[in-house]
């Protein structure tokens, strides 16, 4: 496995040269740290690049796929699972990876995650959950904690959080992993063992927003951020062994649920046999 | 003969719809359920398994119009139908389609508005929604059925159009349309003309996705197929990637609008029924268009001579051939289920030529020949 820190090189070999750079995130954002792992985990598998179809939504997150050289498709905020529903569908042999933010996947496009999820359709997603709407400048999310502070909360958010992996889980999806950017090697880890998986697989990946929501909240810069996702980080194993109130305010990270449940494109497959007979 | 015999059906506007998408190839579609155009998901739930294809009822219809944009872009003949309220929903994703010029095509059966409105009634009240729904610069063909034989034609030309101007369709048929049940026989597959996509020939490295060629319409490659470029609903440079240079945003804005406005000869469908020696010309479209030709029958016999221009294509509005009913008539009636949508077309389109005269009804009933053929003894 290349390992985060050794990494630069095979990045480097899967973005896309012709595309003018410089990328659009802020110095020190968490975006990049997750785009690497996923590179990472894909050349692990050693994917066939034109198998590849990454979907992205509205946001900060979701303006991945335009960097690399994949079959790349960057929708509308909250739709990616919608597109990417209909990309697979068309076309099953094909490797469908949606990445979204927090207020892409579980504001504007809440239920399509959850039927999603339902339906338990071939797709890896991987939400970047920074607490916050990035791009348009700092606005409450449905990950935005209570009593935290926003741009549309400057007395303190006064709604409370999803947890986004709980929910997918309850959603039917059959695999759900949460990592941190702090964890950047455990993180490819997640996302190598979800794009195996059959059915919908999930991994939120923990980001920091030190430009918005770190400076809002005053959590100091990107690093203390990222210290405080180390020191605030504890695995699924430790987490059900604790105090429910002891838990609430950590990371638990790790698979939280991997589970065969009958996939969507598989069923499919096998509806159209049985309308032929 | 026998053969022929068996395929004379007894087919409502929306069967109609859902063989014409077959005959043209259609074979993914996505959708919700709303009355009047649930027929056409329920059929096709049961028709498109069996030839491979792939049916799926989404969460709602920005699910749906987004899994039909998704699975035009893995390579499928894609189809959705709605009606008003789902309508509204899929205009977003329908400007996405525009901007990244996806094949597809989107039926809406159209139902008494605004919002829930008249959800068994059929009007004509969404006409300039068709058009200018979704926001922003847009080139749209937007076409309309009048009865089941044109349901299935004109929905073979919407799936031709669309792959040929890599461009969505919209479709409007009306509650009229879609339930009435009509004599109808469904041409053999080898008698139905198909238009598909072309794809890029050239190796992948030398493939420009967006290129500014000269029909304006650059060769589409599917997910999968080995050329790896981007898509976006930002505007974009021939490469498929973000560009704000006002140079290629205008050229980009140009170029879509150009690889429609120059097939207007091909993309503007009319019917002319007795239009050219008659006094009085009606122009009109859906299910309107049948009493209008009823009553322009009806009228001929009584000694007046009337016409009836019917349109097809609603837009790119037929402006020529609405021009030259203007000049050789000495009124025009523009009977319509609504306020007056495409009455104001025809009055933008009237440099005094004719008087133009409106015939509406907004109560959710259908306009009938008695109506028209009132109109027309008044005028002459
Ligand atoms: C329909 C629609 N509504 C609103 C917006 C504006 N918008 C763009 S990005 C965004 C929020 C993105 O937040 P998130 O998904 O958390 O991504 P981040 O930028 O934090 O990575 C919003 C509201 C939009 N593009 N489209
Ligand atoms: S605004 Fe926040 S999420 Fe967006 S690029 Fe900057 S640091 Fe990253």
């Amino acid at each position: 496995m290349v390992k985060h820190r050794d990494s630069t090189h095979l990045v480097h070999q899967y973005l896309r040269h012709n595309k003018k750079f410089p990328h659009v995130w802020c110095p020190g954002c968490g975006n990049g740290i997750v785009l690497g792992a996923l590179i990472r985990a894909i050349h692990q598998h050693q994917y066939e690049r034109d198998d590849i179809v990454l979907v992205s939504g509205i946001g900060c997150s979701s303006r991945m796929p335009v960097y690399v050289d994949f079959n790349t498709i960057h929708t509308l905020h909250g739709r990616a699972l919608t597109f990417a529903t209909g990309i697979k569908l068309a076309n099953p042999k094909l490797k469908v990876i949606v990445v979204t933010g927090d207020g892409d996947s579980m504001a504007i496009g809440g239920n399509h995650f959850i039927h999603a999820a339902r339906r338990n359709i071939d797709i890896t997603t991987i939400i970047l959950n920074n607490n916050i709407y990035g791009m348009t400048g700092g606005q409450s999310s449905p990950t935005t904690n209570y009593g935290d502070k926003s741009t549309t909360a400057p007395y303190t958010h006064i709604e409370h959080a999803f947890k986004i992996s709980e929910l997918a889980v309850t959603a039917g999806a059959s695999f759900v992993a949460r990592g941190t950017v702090y964890h950047a090697d455990k993180l490819q880890k997640l996302i190598e063992a979800a794009l195996t998986k059959d059915g919908f697989s999930v991994v939120e990946a923990v980001t920091h927003c030190h430009v918005q929501y770190g400076k809002l909240n005053k959590l100091g810069s990107n690093v203390d951020m990222m210290k405080w996702q180390k020191d605030n980080s504890i695995t699924v194993q430790k987490a059900a062994k604790m105090k429910e109130e002891d838990v609430e305010d950590k990371i638990t990270m790790g698979v939280l649920m991997d589970k065969p449940l009958p996939n969507f494109t598989k069923e499919m497959a096998k509806l159209k046999d049985r309308a032929k007979e | 003969m026998a053969n022929k015999d068996k395929k004379s059906v007894l087919i409502q506007g929306n069967q109609a719809i859902v063989e014409g998408a077959i005959a043209a190839g259609c074979n993914f579609y996505a959708g919700y359920p709303i009355t009047p155009a649930t027929e056409i998901a329920e059929m096709m739930a049961n028709r498109l398994p069996r030839i491979g294809g792939t049916f799926i009822q989404m969460e709602d219809e920005i699910a749906s119009m987004g899994a039909t944009v998704g699975a035009a872009l893995s390579g499928a003949k894609a189809l959705t139908a709605t009606s008003g309220p789902g309508f509204s929903l899929k205009q977003e994703i329908i400007g996405y389609a525009c901007i990244t010029e996806v094949p597809c095509v989107i039926v809406n059966v159209m139902r008494g508005g605004p919002s829930t409105g008249l959800p068994t009634c059929p009007s004509q009240g969404d006409v300039m929604q068709a058009r200018w729904g979704t926001h922003g610069d847009h080139p749209i063909i937007v076409l309309a059925v009048s009865s089941v034989e044109d349901s299935f034609d004109i929905t073979v030309t919407a799936f031709n159009m669309s792959e040929k101007f890599r461009t969505p369709v919209i479709l409007l048929s009306d509650e009229v349309v879609a339930h009435t049940r009509e004599k109808f026989e469904i041409p053999d597959p080898e008698d139905v003309q198909v238009y598909n996509r072309v794809k890029p020939t050239v190796p992948p490295e030398w493939y420009i996705p967006y290129e500014n060629t000269a029909r304006g319409v650059p060769p589409m490659a599917s997910f999968g197929d080995g050329y790896r470029y981007h898509v976006t609903g930002l505007v974009h440079d021939i490469h498929g990637f973000p560009t704000e240079r006002r140079e290629e945003v205008k050229a980009f804005t140009e170029r879509i609008h150009r690889k429609i406005s120059h097939f207007y000869k091909e993309i503007q469908i009319v019917k002319k029924y007795m239009t050219e020696d008659a006094d009085v010309n009606i122009i009109a479209y859906g299910s309107v268009a049948r009493s209008a030709i009823h009553a322009a029958k009806e009228a001929r016999k009584q000694g007046f001579k009337v016409g009836v221009l019917q349109l097809v294509t609603l837009f790119p509005f037929p402006r020529k051939d609405v021009e030259e009913v203007l000049r050789s008539s000495k009124r025009v009636i523009v009977p319509e289920m609504n306020m007056g949508q495409i009455a104001r077309e025809v009055k933008r389109v009237n440099k005094n030529y004719t008087r133009v005269v409106k015939l509406n009804r907004y109560d959710g009933s259908l306009i009938n020949p008695d109506e028209i053929l009132r109109l027309i003894r008044e005028a002459l």
